[in-house]
């Protein structure tokens, strides 16, 4: 994807580090000695545009890596250990962020229960409800610019999570990513219907290009699901947020299509949410039972990680959902940056 | 060595409050016969009567406290 701008002094040390070849990594040092001073001195992590960023990055390399950086930095051991500090810093915060309930018993019956009453009892709030009633197509493109990083390779934070489950809990992840990657079927990928969605509210639909546009809360909530797709030792973390999400789905989908078709946009524009309220209701099941009760029942000891991955999503989607709302309330963007007028909006 | 009975090929699975899972070879017709619509292979059928989209889940009946 395109190489966003840098947002502070961080991020800054690291595309600059990123510019030279990972074999010399003149940059280093100063990266390192940067990356302490950030750690030091943020005041939220959620929120802090320079460490989200600089953590955004350095997890992009190992999706479709940066523009003009070289592929060899993905696992420079260097860069990597700059990685780690940020990311301790983040999963200390995340699971500061969460309260958790009593562990149930490592059965699917017990952990499927679990997670459909935390996922139940969610009084977040409500981005699709408010779509679904009085967002403008300004807002609407807006949310729609917040979704676009991760719905255009959706699905993919969580097949990180394939190689280290097995028996039921893999078999039921596969199913579920399968369907996500649209069965075979190129043209019914979710990040192709997504692409669509883009398309037809008139925003770009290539990856990352809006990278500059979206805030650090953003961010986090996508670098949350790369901190817990990539570290094995969370693999816990990463089936219960794929769960939640798959849980907190079917019905905010159905206000998002009631929404996009309120505002005189077609279904090529509410394809996505309508294919999702039918498919996120079979996903949900499988991902309860067979994907995180599969994986409590092989490994008893994963429990507390399972819900804390369901709570953190959950934690996270308030908290982007917040920031969305709380600016349309006062009449404000919620980008850092003015969208570009849709091309042919022009007024005569 | 027994038949597992949790690895039939072609099974509906009664969820918990929730949708039938159908997962398998099981081909689903109108009364004359036409084939239903299908976009995957496993889908869930609405048990609690509120779906949206019937005959498939749409997940409402977590909204109605559908229980079963």
């Amino acid at each position: 994807m395109k190489t966003p701008d840098p947002r502070g002094p961080l991020s800054s040390a690291l595309l600059d580090a990123l510019g030279s070849a990972p074999a010399a990594a003149p940059g280093l040092p100063a990266l390192a000695e940067a990356a302490g001073t950030a750690l030091e001195q943020t005041a939220d992590i959620f929120r802090d545009e320079d460490v989200q960023l600089a953590l955004f990055c350095l997890y992009e390399l190992h999706y479709t890596g940066l523009d003009g950086v070289d592929a060899g930095w993905e696992w420079h051991p260097g860069l990597l250990a700059v990685r780690v500090r940020l990311e301790q810093a983040y999963e200390a915060a995340l699971r500061r962020l969460v309260r958790l309930p009593e562990p149930p018993q490592a059965t699917s019956a017990a952990v499927a229960d679990a997670l459909f009453t935390l996922t139940g009892n969610d009084d977040g709030p409500s981005v699709s409800r408010f779509v679904a009633a009085s967002a403008t197509r300004e807002q609407l493109q807006e949310f729609l610019v917040h979704r676009s990083i991760y719905q255009l390779k959706e699905a993919d934070p969580h097949s990180w999570a394939i190689p280290r489950l097995t028996g039921r809990a893999k078999a039921a992840l596969v199913e579920i990513q399968a369907d996500e990657y649209g069965g075979g079927r190129a043209h019914r990928m979710h990040s192709t219907l997504f692409a669509g969605t883009l398309r037809g509210v008139g925003l770009e639909d290539s990856y990352g290009a809006y990278i500059d546009h979206i805030p650090a809360v953003t961010l986090a909530a996508l670098n949350m699901m790369s901190l817990f797709g990539l570290n094995r030792r969370l693999r816990g973390a990463i089936v219960g947020h794929l769960a939640a999400f798959e849980m907190t789905s079917s019905i905010p989908n159905r206000f998002y299509a009631r929404g996009v078709r309120r505002l005189g946009y077609g279904d090529d524009v509410a394809l996505y949410f309508d294919e999702h309220v039918e498919a996120d209701a079979v996903h949900e099941q499988i991902a309860a039972r067979d994907m995180a009760g599969g994986l409590a029942e092989a490994s008893p000891e994963l429990v507390p990680d399972i819900l804390f991955g369901t709570a953190a999503c959950l934690a996270m989607d308030a908290m982007v959902g917040g920031h969305q709302l709380a600016a349309w309330q006062n009449g404000t963007s919620s980008l850092r940056l003015p969208l570009p007028e849709p091309v042919g909006s022009a007024t005569i | 060595m027994e038949p597992d009975r949790k690895s039939a090929d072609n099974a509906i699975i009664a969820c918990p409050n929730g949708p039938l899972l159908l997962r398998g070879d099981v081909e689903i017709l109108t009364p004359d016969g036409d084939p239903v619509p299908r976009n995957r292979k496993t889908v869930a059928l609405c048990r609690c009567g509120a779906s949206s989209i019937k005959p498939y889940c749409d997940g409402t009946h977590k909204a109605i406290g559908f229980r079963a």
